[in-house]
């Protein structure tokens, strides 16, 4: 019966789990109005490029950058998903990092800079998730980009 | 225990560049030896290496409840997020059974040595649809068998065989990230192996469930609860096992953790509940 009762409470957790982006708790308040509009969205992005400044492992995938075009791409992609009144005119995540072979360490090692980035920035905890949750999908696209643009008839697994 | 001290210094002391998995996502180190909870093994690999990279852990835990302690001091390597090797050294301390059982005198410390192996199989903690999930093995090897003999064992060593999944929810519950485990383990340990393994008819395996929810409440604090079946073959009420923890990842070299746990009746002993305090070091 104890099992019974810990096995149907972990389904009702995870149940509540498969919705991401639940706006229940926010209410009519948009991820992008939370993470401070624009200007709160710029605050993050700056702070992130001063994180990946010092970022040994991700520094060398910016030698031949354009950072200004990088950061002002990066506002337009966070502003536009997380709800906010851009859109987002940069290249596809499949083509941006076609070449790079990027795998599990670079991914982790970026929404670890971005963590610090939002929590400097004193984005609350639960935004800061929000917007992660939204970007975590985009693994798929980042790591297996060259699979992607090699063969167009496959869809990332979203 | 001198050895184990020895390789704590040597990770502090150690200058490598920190393996780049995501903070809190090592897991902390369960009461044999293996990446998980307190009580129970997840399918995360030990440490913070992500593809390509090793990481290792140290860590020592105490339980104590009414009538027994139990330490567990432990080393966990993990490679390249794919293969985890642990070695627990578990040391209880049983002088209230020893006495009570004075007209045959038995040792008032049981030692067991626990080895495991861990491998993932497929999926990741946080990427993709699929929960990580992975199989694992913990050989026991009991020094002081005498007591469980006496409750009826079969013999002082014996092997855990478990599938665990894992999965970390992200913005899933109060807007908070959740991590769920399951854990289905085969097993004829009596007591994970302190009480021997099997019983008068030899050896016994039963598959027994064990789950955990933790909800990381910031990236550094997390609070959650697990759950461990236990089997009960020797006849003395062996109970379910149940903790309530909160853990502590400051950064990437520290983990603490917290726990009421109940252990429930054990051997001649009911109602056996405390507290559990662990410390786990990273590379």
């Amino acid at each position: 019966m104890k099992t019974l009762s810990i096995l149907l409470l972990a389904l009702i957790l995870s149940a509540c789990a498969n919705n991401p982006t639940n706006r229940m708790i926010s209410g009519d308040v948009t991820l992008y109005e939370r993470l401070g509009e624009l200007e709160g969205i710029t605050t993050v992005v700056d702070n992130l490029l001063f994180e990946l400044g010092d970022n040994n492992l991700l520094l060398p995938y910016f030698a031949e950058t354009n950072i200004d075009r990088f950061r002002e791409k990066l506002i337009e992609q966070l502003c536009n998903v997380s709800d906010g009144p851009c859109e987002y005119t940069g290249d596809s995540m499949v083509d941006t990092h076609a070449g790079m072979e990027m795998d599990d360490r670079h991914f982790n090692s970026l929404v670890t800079d971005l963590v610090k980035a939002m929590t400097d920035a004193k984005v609350p905890v639960g935004a800061q998730n929000d917007l992660l949750a939204r970007l975590a999908p985009m693994y798929d696209e980042v790591v297996n980009a060259r699979r992607y643009r090699d063969d167009e008839s496959l869809t990332p697994r979203f | 225990m001198r050895s184990l001290i020895f390789v704590i210094c040597a990770l502090m002391a150690s200058h490598s560049v920190a393996a780049s998995r995501i903070l809190a996502t090592s897991g902390l180190t369960q009461i044999e030896g293996a990446a998980g909870g307190g009580l129970v093994p997840w399918a995360v690999i030990g440490g913070y290496g992500s593809t390509s990279e090793w990481a290792a852990a140290a860590s020592l835990s105490r339980t104590v409840v009414s009538d027994f302690r139990l330490g567990t001091a432990a080393v966990t390597g993990g490679f390249d997020n794919r293969l985890e090797l642990s070695f627990a050294q578990q040391t209880l301390q049983v002088e209230s059974l020893a006495e009570a059982l004075g007209t045959t005198p038995v040792d008032s410390v049981i030692e067991q040595h626990v080895f495991g192996v861990k491998a993932r199989l497929y999926g990741d903690l946080i990427y993709g649809h699929w929960p990580q999930m992975s199989v694992g093995i913990q050989h026991k090897i009991n020094l002081n068998d005498g007591v469980g003999t006496f409750l009826g064992a079969d013999r002082g060593y014996g092997t855990d065989y478990y599938f665990s999944a894992s999965k970390l929810y992200l913005h899933a519950l109060f807007e908070r990230n959740l991590l769920l485990n399951g854990t289905l383990r085969y097993t004829d340990a009596n007591q994970t192996g302190l009480l021997g393994f099997g019983d008068e008819s030899g050896t016994d395996y039963q598959f027994m469930v064990e789950a955990s929810a933790g909800l990381l409440l910031t990236p550094e604090w997390a609070v959650g609860a697990e759950y461990r079946q236990k089997p009960d073959r020797l006849g003395t009420q062996e109970d379910d096992w149940i903790d309530v923890f909160v853990a502590w990842f400051p950064n990437k070299r520290l983990a603490v953790a917290a726990a009421w746990v109940d252990l429930g009746n054990i051997a001649l002993w009911d109602d056996q509940q405390g507290w559990y305090l662990s410390v786990q070091i990273t590379n």
